[in-house]
């Protein structure tokens, strides 16, 4: 699944320039979501390196009265101008002043979408595990919210498969299934399903909903001949050509090529948008996936980064090379909040509030939310309850990713008789949190957390890494403009993801395994600078050292015999970490991490936790009364 | 952001409504502009295409796909019948035979070679939109709907559950403090819509299905009530199409709310009067919110409009006086002046450092808040 689908250009975005990185001083990007619309300014400093300089934004101007996205745009570039003096905007309003020249102008100027909802799709593959898999991580990979996954043997009814397609309004399907040279019955009678169902596109109600066909070759003539009359069809190589391969790369480019064509020509402003832009335009989430790949790529390790948004939380993950996208599109901090208390459960996410609650007034407060998403917590308990929904939120969001974050099934292996000791099956992911490197959190909830050791700790918490882990936080929520930059300009994109874009909150040693509350889990001795630090954690304990974002230190942890920090049960690791704003972390709390069923003994861990990491003070939380009357 | 602030719900006595009345897909407008329509008046219609049934013939004959066009007794475009006979054969004499019936009246779409199977399309399907309110047809969308204008009461709930529907004001409680009970809902219900003060029990609703009122109006409900009536949770904030026998708007919010005095002084000045009312929320991408229209015949539109187009559309945001309501703990539903809005973003108790504004509480009281806490109300 290694592959980039940026390399081609669609015939809308026959005005990319060729750009020469060389002499590009002076970048604008813009993200232009659902509500705000944020631009960013990046400058050439002296060193050569590429720093941030401004941020502006305002709201997105896609809907009446004003149906035009490029207000919204200049809305935002204005405030950049304010800030900075530096003109951008040309005269008659009709775009970017370019190239740059002193403090007028931009050389680049590269967007990013997910105004109107974003991209909604609906995907077909024969047989579920196998190409309709493959399918919904090529939608996915495009930056789609994939609104249903059909398949020959999914267990619905014919009849109930196209009353489902009928109810549902995707902006784009894509069609995959069998093998190049196999059976075609299976894939046309998908194409028969979605003929005889004819869902009509979301926007717009006079042009042809387009489809991607990505599966047998040999089927094409039949999909054509089926689909070609009511849908605007576009053939692309097989998705999974024989079974042992995966090529989701073609589709992916279809997708975004058609999603400049049909999807966001029908969103108002955009014709001018495509004109403006230096680079195609990309849908937000694939734009994210892009920079984290890039990051992965250039030191070689394994990163997971998420992005819980108002209404969907986002997964991405590299793991040995392997990109994985996912998108959970009711799981969200506003709009979706009440989606996350009905997936996770109420009592799910109160377990993570060391206070007494009511359960009634936690469901109201959670509603309350939910029909007023722009407020924010002003006390306490309901931060408290937010970052518990965050921890829930996310912690779905990333099962739901490993469910796509596997090897391809349906395959047969030959095996060695080492293989029988490390079998890949296919079946269960192949993320080992053992060995991820680093965790990104981005997305409101972590970012603008009042205090960074509570987003170390919801980080913590959702994702529960293993072993030695780097935590970071997207600080001003870049991360899409960087990605897109990064299809035209890396270095620039990177330069900035690192040094403006990431903050890093520190490390956190967690051994895998279970003991019971209280029995010795590990020793650790802390070597920073002259200092030395030993300590001894219990299992159900969490300690945290400071340690600054550019100081280092070497750790030496022995976790008990039931415990495996990556070397093994029990045995001793040593390793260099990075600091952060939060510091070192050392989690004895076991791996999974399980709460006690009993409420005074968790909160009373609760507690515990948060004031040894400096989340929230004990005394605070001891005598919380909530004001109000 | 310079204008970040939410905009408050429409409370208003007198305006001009206009709903745009829009078929899902294109159709035929039977209305002319400048037509005056009843609520129930067709103003367009549609055909959708009908439902489609498959059967897999080759499989039911047990022949190969690409044989079956010499056992079907039907072609593409002819019309069937549920239960007609539209493949088969006969061998030995009769002895063995094999036989495929339409499963539904339709006509025959699309035979494959490849699959074997047959596509029926049932008949279309009629779609029809009425008018909803009285008024007048103001603009036609050609193949799409009408615009329909009239003078009216216009409120707008923050949560709602059901369709359209329409029926007589009639007040439940006496302030809007008070709990609508089972107790204070009796058979004279039927085919109101009912005011309720500050929340709706369960047995309160249960019992106003049961004599047969067509709506709640009330400024909270519990969110577990609302659940144990559903049957289910409410995931994503997205309603109106719920199969529920009474349509139910929420003013307020959800637990123990007070339903705003403007509100509430509205809903009972109009009591007696017909409204339209519609529990469709849908707070994501193009908010739409519950509404009551009670459409009034007593005023003139013309009149109304020189008025209105005097007034902004906008929203002036907020300012030193505005009357603003808080819409979040711990304040949540108080309704206050605003007395200062400091430029530097102030600590509050969570830790975080925000852009806040200070308000005079109908109480007296002087509070601090976050500016996304507070929503304006029209004046």
């Amino acid at each position: 699944m290694e592959d980039r689908g940026n390399e081609t250009t669609s015939p809308s975005s026959s005005n990319v320039r060729r750009i020469d990185p060389e002499r590009v001083r002076v970048i604008l990007a813009t993200d232009v979501g659902s509500t705000t619309t944020k631009a960013i300014l990046i400058k050439r400093m002296e060193n050569g390196d590429y720093r941030l300089v401004v941020r502006g934004e305002a709201p997105t101007t896609v809907e009446a009265p004003f149906e035009d996205v490029t207000l919204g745009v200049k809305n935002s570039v204005r405030e950049v101008e304010e800030l900075t003096g530096h003109k951008i905007l040309r005269e008659d309003g009709e775009g970017i002043i370019e190239p740059n020249s002193d403090s007028v102008g931009v050389d680049l100027y590269v967007s990013t979408s997910s105004a109107g909802g974003g991209l909604q799709m609906m995907v077909f593959g024969v047989v579920k595990v196998m190409t309709a898999e493959s399918a919904e991580r090529a939608a996915l990979g495009a930056g789609a919210i994939v609104m249903d996954v059909v398949s020959i043997d999914d267990g619905r009814p014919v009849h109930e498969k196209i009353q489902r397609i009928r109810t549902l309004r995707p902006d784009m399907i894509l069609l995959a299934g069998g093998t190049d040279g196999g059976t075609i019955t299976h894939v046309v009678e998908l194409a028969e399903l979605i003929s005889a169902a004819e869902p009509r596109p979301r926007l717009g109600t006079t042009f042809q909903l387009p489809i991607v066909y990505a599966g047998n070759k040999d089927a094409r003539e039949h999909v054509k001949k089926v689909l070609g009359e009511k849908f605007a069809i576009k053939i692309v190589d097989n998705i999974r050509p024989v079974l042992e391969v995966e090529n989701v790369g073609p589709a992916r480019d279809a997708i975004h090529e058609l999603f400049l064509e049909h999807v966001m020509s029908h969103a108002p402003g955009y014709d001018k948008l495509l004109r403006w832009v230096d680079a195609p335009i990309l849908p937000t989430p694939g734009a994210v996936g892009m920079i984290i790949q890039e990051l992965a790529k250039k030191y070689g390790i394994n990163v997971i980064g998420t992005d819980p948004g108002g209404a969907t939380t986002d997964v991405f993950s590299v793991f040995d090379g392997r990109y994985t996208k996912s998108v959970s599109a009711n799981l969200g901090m506003s709009y979706s909040i009440c989606n996350v208390m009905k997936e996770a459960g109420l009592r799910n996410i109160i377990r993570w509030v060391p206070l007494e609650v009511d359960e009634a007034d936690v469901r109201n407060r959670l509603r309350n939310k939910m029909i007023r998403p722009t407020t924010i917590p002003q006390t306490i308990l309901d931060l408290l309850i937010e970052q518990g929904v965050n921890r829930e939120g996310m912690r779905l969001a990333f099962e739901q990713h490993k469910l796509l974050a596997r090897g391809l099934r349906g395959v047969q292996r030959v095996r060695t008789v080492s293989d029988v000791f490390e079998q890949e099956t296919g079946e269960e992911t192949f993320i080992d949190m053992m060995r991820v490197h680093i965790i990104v959190g981005s997305g409101g909830v972590n970012a603008h957390a009042p205090r960074r050791e509570q987003a170390m700790l919801m980080l913590i918490d959702a994702f529960q890494p293993e072993g030695v882990t780097r935590i970071a936080v997207d600080s001003i929520f870049m991360m899409p403009h960087l990605g897109v930059l990064s299809t035209v300009h890396p270095k620039a994109a990177l330069d900035v993801f690192e040094k403006d874009c990431l903050i890093w909150l520190g490390t956190v040693i967690s051994p895998r395994g279970q003991l019971k509350l209280g029995e010795k889990a590990m020793e650790v001795k802390i070597l920073k600078g002259e200092e030395e630090i030993d300590l001894k954690l219990n299992f159900g304990e969490l300690k945290r050292i400071k340690l600054g974002e550019s100081e280092e230190a070497v750790i030496q942890a022995k976790p008990s015999k039931a415990l495996d920090l990556g070397r093994g049960p029990g045995r001793e690791i040593e390793t260099k970490v990075s600091g952060g704003v939060a510091g070192i972390v050392l989690d004895a709390r076991g791996r999974p991490l399980t709460l006690p069923e009993d409420d005074k003994l968790r909160r009373k861990l609760l507690l515990d936790w948060f004031d040894s990491i400096g989340a929230y003070e004990r005394e605070v939380l001891e005598n919380y009364v909530e004001p109000g009357g | 952001m310079a204008h970040a602030y939410t905009p408050g719900l429409k409370r208003k006595e007198a305006t001009i409504v206009r709903k745009t009345r829009r078929l899902p897909i294109k159709g035929e407008v039977l209305v002319k502009k400048g037509q005056e329509v009843s609520p129930d008046d067709i103003v367009a219609v549609a055909e959708i295409p009908g439902e489609s049934k498959v059967v897999n013939v080759a499989r039911l004959l047990n022949v190969e796909p690409d044989e079956i066009r010499d056992f079907l007794l039907k072609k593409e475009g002819d019309k069937v019948s549920k239960g007609e006979i539209i493949a088969g054969y006969k061998a030995f004499f009769g002895l063995f035979k094999s036989e495929c019936v339409a499963p539904t009246d339709g006509i025959i779409e699309h035979i494959s070679d490849v699959t074997g199977q047959v596509v029926i399309r049932e008949p279309p399907v009629k779609i029809e939109v009425n008018a909803y309110i009285p008024g007048e047809v103001v603009d036609v969308l050609p193949g799409e709907g009408a615009v329909i204008e009239t003078a009216a009461a216009f409120i707008q709930g923050i949560f709602g559950i059901g369709g359209e529907r329409r029926g007589e004001i009639k007040l439940a409680v006496n302030s809007p403090k008070e709990i609508l009970t089972s107790e204070k809902i009796d058979s004279d219900a039927d085919g109101k819509v009912l005011i309720g003060g500050s929340l709706v029990t369960y047995d309160g609703i249960q019992k106003a299905i049961e004599v047969g009122a067509r709506g709640i109006v009330v400024g909270g409900i519990e969110d577990r009530d609302l659940r144990k009536w559903l049957g289910y949770e409410i995931g994503v904030a997205i309603t109106g199409h719920e199969d529920v026998p009474l349509t139910l708007i929420v003013t307020e919010g959800f637990g123990k709310m007070n339903m705003s005095d403007r509100t509430f002084e509205i809903l009972k000045k109009f009591e007696g009067m017909e409204a339209s009312i519609s529990g469709a929320t849908q707070i994501r991408a193009g908010v739409v919110r519950p509404e009551i229209i009670v459409p009034r015949s007593d005023l003139d539109v013309n009149e109304l409009r020189s008025i209105e187009s005097g007034e902004t559309e906008f929203s002036q945001g907020m300012d030193i006086g505005t009357l603003v309501r808080i819409i979040r703990k711990p304040y949540f539903g108080a309704i206050g002046r605003v007395v200062s809005l400091p430029v530097e973003p102030q600590l509050i108790e969570t830790g975080s450092k925000v852009r806040v504004v200070e308000v005079e509480l109908e109480d007296g009281r002087r509070v601090t808040v976050p500016r996304a806490n507070v929503e304006i109300i029209e004046e």
